[in-house]
């Protein structure tokens, strides 16, 4: 009996937890907008969970890429269809790696660093003290983080992928051999636009709602010790994490499975 | 006379703990007033009440003849522009420098130009005698200059209020003599009325028009400085003089201690 009371428990918390979540996240994006003050916090931000984060994306799109075109070649010059490594490269980076990897880099990254200093903020009592000033810490410091994180991850996605189909061509045609007007073209006549490159947006979009969402909860209900503090940070990375490798499972099932 | 803060009746509890029990206490306009009392008794909740970051369970909390409890969010946040809070750790914004963290609140609820801004900043920061910190990030003050330098932000929007709390803590004797007279000055000169919740007995009650004692969940002694220290009340007593034990306990609740090291010993 004590054993269903506690799962009782559980559950009614993880409910009671998604619908604070909620109204944090309602309560940051829901009103007036004013543009004058949210624009410069938004472009900081922008500058803070993107462009901070590009070197870790560049660098790790590029080396991904090119192991994809090293194992991706030895595969197919086996079945004589090395021409084929363009669209291989291609269609595993905007389809599932572009998006995945950026996401959980991203929540390793900018993820985890939103938590810290949101917690920070909290346990500093910085938080109350805007309160106590009137001005709404969920529209001025939640808000901006999350729109920036929402609109670059996407763009970080796309840079990942492009940066990875270079490392492919670069190890593939530079290196192994494969004819640089076959990657490219055959590349190009196999990719498609709205199922290949829309697709991967659209992942990249639900992503980075979810890992930014998590992020700056985690942070905002965090407990204000240094203790409470890592734990937020690294509950973030591992319930971001697991939540974009579950979602991508869903939606590649929704827009590849039939 | 006219009470700018008046609270009665209050109960607040956090979790199953209760904290206020029937707490009433009133803040006359244009005076210090002193909340002192124990460690843990729920000194920093009470400013939260009066400021709105908290509900109570029952009672009023009039400020400025508004019922807090009452009030909207949009109202709440009107009211909270004539307010002011110091907090113990000053809270200011790390990623800004002593100018721009007083000049925040102006530049959020006002739409007068940088000139104007810079000058009443400096006006402030002058006041405080940070003038010459301006530039200076919230990492390079000693822990006084960061509370100074959260009293010239509190004071930007010129309030009607200011609730300091624990204004004293951690700070040295120099430090805190600069606060006392602050605190002081600043109401005279600014007409402010002010909330001191401290427990440094000397300094608050050095400057405080009145004070309250709040011990078990509500106000236990009150008066002006001189009637405290002429009130015989054993508690009052043992909080005024700082002694160990009498009706506040320096153990939390435990039981017996033989009986708990030979439990231990036995378990």
């Amino acid at each position: 009996m004590d054993r269903l009371a506690r799962l009782g428990a559980t559950v009614t918390d993880a409910i009671a937890g998604i619908g604070r979540a909620l109204a944090m996240l309602l309560g940051a994006i829901i009103g007036k907008p004013t543009p004058r003050k949210s624009w410069p916090l938004f472009v900081q931000q922008m500058y803070v969970v993107g462009v901070l984060s590009l070197i870790i994306i560049v660098v790790s799109g590029l080396f991904i890429g090119m192991v994809l075109g090293l194992q991706g070649y030895t595969i197919l010059v086996d079945y004589g269809a090395e021409q084929s490594l363009g669209p291989m490269v291609a269609l595993s980076l905007l389809r599932e790696l572009g998006p995945v990897v950026t996401a959980l880099l991203f929540a390793g990254r900018a993820g985890s660093a939103l938590t810290a200093e949101i917690g920070l903020m909290k346990a500093t009592e910085q938080l109350s003290s805007l309160e106590m000033m009137a001005v709404d810490p969920l529209r001025r410091v939640v808000a901006p983080r999350f729109w920036a994180g929402f609109v670059s991850m996407p763009l970080l996605a796309l840079i990942f992928s492009a940066v990875g189909i270079y490392g492919g061509y670069l190890v593939g045609s530079g290196w192994l051999g494969v004819d640089e007007g076959a990657f490219w073209s055959v590349m190009q006549s196999a990719v498609d636009w709205r199922d290949d490159l829309m697709n991967g947006i659209i992942k990249s979009l639900v992503f980075a709602f979810v890992v930014t969402w998590i992020a700056l909860y985690k942070g905002y209900r965090c407990e204000p010790t240094s203790a409470g503090i890592s734990k937020a940070t690294t509950s973030t990375v591992v319930t971001a994490s697991l939540a974009i490798l579950g979602l991508d499972f869903i939606l590649t099932a929704l827009m590849f499975g039939g | 006379m006219d009470n700018f803060v008046a609270l009665k009746d209050v109960h607040f509890s956090h979790g199953q703990r209760t904290i206020y029990d029937g707490l009433s206490l009133t803040v006359p306009k244009g005076k210090i007033v002193a909340v002192m009392g124990p460690s843990g008794i729920g000194k920093t909740t009470l400013l939260r009440l009066i400021g709105g970051q908290l509900r109570p369970a029952s009672g009023s909390i009039k400020v400025a003849d508004e019922e807090v409890t009452q009030l909207s969010r949009k109202k709440l946040y009107e009211l909270r522009k004539r307010m002011s809070m110091l907090f113990q750790s000053g809270a200011l914004f790390t990623d800004m420098s002593v100018f721009d963290n007083v000049a925040f609140p102006l530049r959020e609820h006002t739409e007068l130009s940088e000139d104007v801004i810079r000058s009443i900043v400096l006006m402030k920061l002058e006041a405080v005698g940070l003038r010459g910190a301006r530039d200076l990030m919230p990492s390079e003050l000693s822990g006084g200059m960061a509370r100074r330098a959260a009293l010239a932000r509190a004071i930007a929007l010129d309030p009607d209020l200011i609730m300091y709390d624990e204004p004293f803590a951690g700070q040295d004797p120099i430090s805190m003599g600069v606060i006392v007279k602050l605190i002081r000055s600043l109401n005279e000169s600014l007409g402010l009325t002010s909330i001191v919740v401290s427990h440094d007995v000397d300094e608050i009650l050095s400057i405080a028009d009145y004070a309250y004692i709040i011990a078990d969940k509500k106000v236990v002694a009150e008066g002006t400085p001189d009637e405290l220290r002429d009130n015989d009340k054993a508690i009052v007593r043992q909080f005024l003089q700082g002694e160990a034990d009498g009706p506040v306990k320096f153990h939390y609740t435990e039981d017996d201690f033989a009986m708990d090291l030979m439990g231990e010993a036995h378990g």
